[in-house]
């Protein structure tokens, strides 16, 4: 383990540097499981993904294997998938409509509610054996917000409101998109790995500082597609962007939008045939919201960073992200589509279409972060001892707003990040 | 024309041996000017690009930008460019058309990048071709992985 502190903060004497063995040494991982995901409120699901009775879909969430389901009452559960006899899993599908969960192993099986309703035999076991207290193990802390699910370990953490603090005011802006409020995950799972720390892609996923050369062939791709990608004086990237400490470790880049999005603003590769469903999408964001909440639902966009490892990426489309370390030098990434309930047809189209121009494994952009995120593991690996410390200081030495391309909500996860792990106080940085 | 199995096997080898070989005009070549080329998500690989998010779903518009973009300097995860090997089997006429012909084929493709990275795209292809004086056109490509996530093979950031 090293020696150096995870981090040197140091706002008022414009220093800020990280580290590199946090992103390499095993045995930082090991910590990192017990002190940051098993004390935070990790993404667990969203609520469309088990809208009937008895609907389950299965995945890990915090590391663990669990069953997210709708009971026959209603209520929306996650279960460990791990039976109380042996320890086998009780659901081996990703996803389906069942009554029971069943162990094949020796036969126990599960109501949807998790209960233990049959046991093989249970005549051998001695007075005392009670099916009531043999339930599957139920996550000890499951809320939600606005149809995001979150589980956490840690029983005495505070509640999720409490917890999500500024996140919420940009995950309304999010939900507001649909008109009743309902916004559902689409069908298709990315699933896929980088040879990276979990902790590069908490960055990535809200850095616009790389986006100019990250990106190139990306922007060239809109410029050829009509859109305006010259970058004014000052700037990086061609409108004006922030970067916020939204409180608890989350953060987010707001930006004014200058590509297409879906709710807003039609382009060229959307066709034709889909400018009025997009103009009337915008319409009826301001009948319901009325001009400024409508502008600023429509044609601002977000990356949202939910502390530890949630991304909420409203931009040519809605994008969830999560991702979990499978080793120091190794993550799994999965990430879906998310929109409005009952929006027509031909909006999902366009909605889908404009995701896959930037996003996912097969994007024309995101290929090109998990190659930067596996370029910077290979390059700081092995060099930690030559190169101990990454530059992390953009925008500290300005008194009000940084921008997207400044490094403030880059400090803020890591702030938080730090604490977690060590127990020592954040600085605090120039107040907005 | 005439359709024959064997026709379509030498069109879909000309077709990998060109995607080999980085010709990627050359490939383009091969496409009509609305064709289309799919990769649906590993867990709905009989989706609808419409209503399911894809891997790619890529009009005539996109591929060209597609192209366009590995052909730069500056497509990061293609530079250098991977090197590929495509083995194309169990070629299959599933329908035949006035103008156009269905076709099944297994592929396995392997992937070679500095350092041991790569691996190998295992699944099968469905294509649309339409027929023309001089030969077979591509109208749609779908490529559809039989892995049940990408997992490890990260991106498919070259044409697949």
């Amino acid at each position: 383990m090293t020696t150096n502190p995870y981090i040197i903060d140091d706002p008022a004497g414009h220093d800020f540097r990280l580290n590199r063995e946090t992103l390499v040494d095993p045995a930082v991982l090991t910590a990192e499981r017990e002190q940051v995901f098993d004390q935070c409120w990790i993404y667990a699901g969203h609520e469309s993904e088990v809208p009937n009775l008895g609907d389950f879909v299965t995945r890990d969430v915090a590391g663990r294997p669990v069953i997210l389901t709708r009971d026959d009452g209603g209520d929306v559960r996650l279960l460990l998938n791990t039976c109380r006899h042996r320890g086998a899993r009780v659901c081996r599908e990703r996803d389906g409509n069942t009554k029971r969960f069943y162990c094949f192993y020796h036969g126990w099986s599960y109501g949807n509610d998790g209960s233990l309703v049959a046991v093989p035999g249970d005549d051998a076991y001695p007075d005392g054996f009670d099916r009531s207290k043999l339930g599957l193990i139920e996550a000890p802390r499951f809320e939600n917000y606005r149809g995001f699910w979150f589980a956490s370990f840690n029983r005495t953490v505070a509640d999720l409101d409490t917890y999500l603090a500024g996140a919420k005011e940009y995950i309304d802006l999010v939900v507001d998109q649909s008109a009743d409020g309902n916004m559902e995950i689409v069908s298709g799972i990315q699933e896929y790995d980088i040879a990276a720390n979990w902790k590069l892609l908490v960055e990535n996923s809200f850095d616009d500082y790389h986006l100019h050369s990250t990106h190139s062939t990306w922007l060239e791709y809109m410029k050829d597609s009509g859109v305006d990608i010259k970058v004014p004086k000052g700037l990086l990237l061609p409108k004006r962007g922030i970067g916020r400490d939204l409180g608890n470790g989350h953060a987010v880049i707001d930006n004014i939008n200058f590509r297409g999005r879906p709710v807003a603003t039609w382009i060229s590769i959307y066709g034709e045939e889909a400018k009025p469903a997009v103009e009337a999408a915008k319409a009826e964001l301001v009948a319901r919201l009325g001009e400024d909440r409508a502008e600023r639902v429509a044609n601002t966009n977000r990356n949202l960073f939910v502390f530890p490892n949630l991304m909420i990426n409203d931009g040519s489309s809605v994008t969830i992200r999560t991702f979990w370390p499978q080793a120091a030098d190794r993550m799994q990434v999965t990430a879906w589509a998310l929109g409005p309930v009952g929006e027509s047809a031909i909006m999902r189209k366009v909605r889908l279409d404009s995701f896959l121009t930037f996003y996912g494994p097969g994007g024309l952009a995101t290929p090109d972060d998990v190659e930067a995120l596996e370029q910077v593991q290979a390059g700081l690996t092995s060099t930690v001892k030559e190169v101990p410390w990454s530059v992390m200081t953009r925008g500290i030495a300005k008194d009000g707003e940084q921008l997207n391309s400044d490094e403030l909500h880059l400090r803020t996860f890591w702030r938080r990040w730090n604490t977690l792990m060590t127990g020592q106080t954040a600085a605090a940085e120039a107040a907005e | 024309m005439t359709v024959t199995r064997e026709a379509v096997e030498d069109f879909l080898f000309h077709e990998a041996a060109l995607l080999d070989a980085w010709d990627l005009d050359g490939w383009m070549a091969l496409l009509t000017e609305d064709a289309r080329y799919l990769i649906p998500p590993n867990d709905v690989p009989d989706g609808d690009p419409d209503t399911t998010l894809f891997i790619i779903a890529d009009d005539i518009h996109r591929i060209r930008g597609r192209v366009k973009r590995l052909k730069s300097r500056d497509a990061h995860a293609e530079f250098p460019p991977s090197r590929t090997r495509r083995l194309i089997t169990n070629v299959r006429i599933l329908e035949r058309g006035e103008n156009d012909v269905t076709v099944a084929a297994n592929f396995s493709v392997h992937r070679f990048r500095r350092g041991g990275k790569g691996g190998e795209y295992v699944g099968r292809y469905i294509y649309r071709l339409r027929i023309a004086e001089d030969g077979f056109r591509i109208a749609e490509r779908r490529a559809i992985l039989d892995a049940e996530e990408l997992g490890g093979l990260g991106a498919v950031s070259f044409i697949l």
